[in-house]
């Protein structure tokens, strides 16, 4: 089992894609949620091999997309002060905040530091004493169990100097007001896979029961996604709607105990600021009273000024699925990947980029 | 500290003469060389192609080669690519103060092999050492001359409808070997970095085929980005085949796990080349039958229309995009 190619093999996917043709009568609107379905959706051109009867949306599962520009700018508050070290992942240094970004103030000087994971922002505080060091806590349940551990370990080494800067959020909440907003319609949804390995299928049992909508978890591989469309496809036709998994080799229904152990125990639900759809109750994650000492925003005072939005950028609706890049003035024009204006322009997972670098104009 | 570099091996006096005489004209020994005069004189006559490019890879020692290795491969290929028959190399270093001197020695006796088997020559070379923290360890230029035939015009602008595009072997195996042991990435891996001189292959290829109209080493930006230069400067479309592309398993897994697509991996010792459809198959097998081009495939061809795309028709016979890099690589989140 090599893991990749079974999921890649072309002729298991034509054979999938002819079911779902055969099986599809009934018009019907779908949602991928995660930023890596859609990539994965027009990397290999899935739109175009499916019949007409299928509408596919894209919906707001980028973590850089829907961090909020106000957190962005405490980021790159934080990197200014003299004496600190901010650590991210890659994709962040690039997003634009309202006046700058991480990578632009980098290049001016600020300490800004890539790494990989928890562990190495963890060892770049222990041998860096005489600095603070920020971790810029970002993504869904997928990022803040480790970010959760890393706190645990911080703990358990007395190490002093090491601060997060939480803006995790989480992901059934922002459905559930999506969904309760009626902006848009869906027939199925396409839920997250490595959100659904931590928190598990049944996080979704809500949206099959009180929207009835179908609902099934996808992996991130081609095949992984056609058989979950072919899943969607048949409950719709058969008039179900429950939540089943085309990802078992990842997903359980009860997700994965200890990584949820570690975020609750470091972590409490809290109000959080979405790009594009302001704030939402529940769907952000604060460190709990416990760990406060290691919770930047209340080490530091971080006072960004007020926030600045980009002039027509539509990054907003686009994240709620009511508009497409290809509906945004901006797209390919004055924001691209080298100059992007909106984050959705600067994740590999983000709608703007992943249709700016396969689907200008092969999407449907 | 006698087995460091210091300061004063690069100011002309006696430390920077012993490093020269030991370190360079003892190893790379040959007598344009050896003769030590301010500029290397040699005889040449008809078209000549000249090169030069700098290396300032990080780590300077990854599985498969060094920076030695890469900067005597990087410019015998670029000769290669333009369809001359490498002949002399310069060889220039900046080293910062305090760097090992047998971690040089290593990457000079690199520099030595690599030199043997491409058949090329260092003629002439510069040493400096600069204060700690202006360089990051070691940077080396090398420059390239090399005999292009009378009447062979290989030029990435020359690409034509109907033409095959062929690509030597499995991509991004550079990109992913040299990545496995950067700082904070640390993931084992068992492959080992492509760089290899191709001037052998090219010289097999351009005996079998007088209808090579484009050659190009797909290095910084991979393999994406080579054919959108080339469909660029030829004006055309290019369309390549996914089920076609070959990738070594683990340089997937790595570009999984990362959130690259290996299209736009660095190679260090692949080539693309843009053949009349005639003779395509030809020049394949010619490849095939290489050291380094065991591996080689028709990847696609060039069609009309379209002008400076490339797209890729992919598992499932849907077409896409496939432009070129833009900025830098960077993980994603999730």
């Amino acid at each position: 089992m090599k893991f990749l190619s079974e999921f890649r093999d072309a002729g298991l996917a034509k054979g999938v894609v002819s079911q779902i043709h055969r099986r599809s009568k009934t018009p019907a609107r779908f949602m991928e949620f995660c930023g890596g379905h859609t990539a994965t959706i027009l990397r290999y051109g899935i739109r175009q091999v499916l019949p007409a009867t299928i509408e596919m949306l894209s919906g707001p599962g980028c973590p850089v997309c829907v961090t909020a520009n106000a957190d962005l700018d405490k980021a790159i508050a934080l990197a200014q002060m003299p004496g600190v070290i901010v650590t991210t992942f890659g994709d962040m240094l690039k997003v634009p905040g309202s006046h700058s970004s991480l990578q632009k103030i980098k290049a001016e000087g600020a300490d800004v530091r890539m790494v990989y994971s928890t562990m190495d922002a963890i060892h770049i505080a222990e041998e860096n004493p005489s600095k603070r060091v920020v971790f810029l806590g970002i993504g869904f349940e997928t990022t803040a169990p480790t970010v959760a551990a890393s706190i645990l370990y911080a703990e358990e080494k007395y190490l002093k100097n090491y601060y997060v800067l939480s803006t995790h959020k989480l992901c059934p909440p922002v459905i559930k007001a999506l969904l309760a907003s009626g902006e848009v319609n869906l027939d199925g949804l396409i839920c997250p896979g490595h959100v659904s390995a931590v928190i598990g299928s049944r996080a979704w049992d809500f949206i099959a029961r009180d929207y009835a909508i179908p609902c099934v978890v996808s992996g991130f591989e081609p095949l992984d996604v056609l058989q979950c469309v072919d899943m969607l496809v048949t409950q719709v036709e058969e008039g179900n709607s429950k939540v089943e998994i085309a990802y078992r080799r990842g997903v359980r229904p009860e997700g994965n105990p200890e990584a949820l152990r570690l975020m609750h125990e470091v972590f409490e639900p809290c109000p959080a600021q979405w790009r594009g759809m302001g704030t939402i109750p529940d769907s952000g994650l604060k460190l709990r009273s416990t760990y406060q000492r290691f919770d930047a925003e209340c080490a530091f005072d971080i006072d960004p000024g007020p926030t600045r939005e980009p002039q027509g950028c539509i990054c907003g609706d686009i994240l709620r699925g009511v508009k497409t890049p290809l509906d945004c003035r901006l797209f390919g024009n004055s924001c691209t990947p080298e100059d992007p204006v909106g984050p959705c322009m600067v994740s590999s997972e983000g709608s703007c980029a992943t249709y700016y670098l396969y689907g200008r104009n092969s999407g449907r | 500290m006698a087995d460091r570099i210091l300061l004063a091996h690069g100011s002309g006096g006696k430390l920077a003469h012993d490093l020269v005489q030991k370190m360079f004209v003892d190893v790379l020994g040959n007598p344009i060389l050896a003769k030590l005069d301010d500029a290397a004189v040699f005889t040449a006559s008809g078209r000549l192609a000249f090169t030069t490019d700098s290396y300032v890879v990080t780590p300077i020692f990854f599985p498969g080669g060094d920076i030695g290795k890469l900067a005597v491969c990087g410019t015998v290929n670029d000769l290669a690519m333009s369809g001359a028959r490498p002949l002399y190399l310069s060889l220039s270093f900046i080293i910062e103060e305090g760097f090992s001197q047998k971690d040089l020695e290593e990457i000079v006796n690199s520099v030595k092999e690599a030199t043997d088997e491409a058949g090329v020559t260092i003629v002439t070379g510069d040493t400096k050492v600069v204060d700690q923290g202006s360089v990051d360890k070691l940077y080396i230029n090398t420059a390239g001359v090399g005999a292009v035939a009378p009447g062979l015009n290989i030029s990435g602008s020359n690409a034509q409808p109907g033409d095959e595009v062929l690509l030597s072997g499995p991509i991004g195996d550079h990109g992913i070997a040299v990545m496995s042991k950067r700082e904070g990435f640390s993931f084992s891996t068992k492959l080992e970095s492509d760089c290899a001189p191709l001037n052998d292959m090219v010289a097999d290829m351009l005996a079998a085929s007088s209808n090579i109209h484009c050659l190009r080493d797909p290095t910084r930006g991979g393999l994406a980005t080579t054919l959108n230069e080339l469909a660029k400067q030829s004006e055309i479309k290019i369309i390549i085949e996914e089920e076609r592309l070959p990738v070594r398993d683990e340089v997937l897994a790595a570009c999984e796990m990362l959130g690259f697509d290996p299209l736009y991996v660095a190679n260090e010792g692949k080539l693309v080349a843009v053949v009349a459809a005639p003779d395509a198959e030809r020049v394949l097998n010619t490849m095939r039958k290489t050291r380094y081009g065991k591996e080689a495939v028709i990847l696609g061809e060039v069609v009309e229309g379209d002008s400076g795309r490339v797209v890729m028709k992919t598992h499932l016979g849907a077409t896409r995009i496939v432009d070129m890099l833009v900025g830098d690589l960077l993980p994603r989140i999730c």
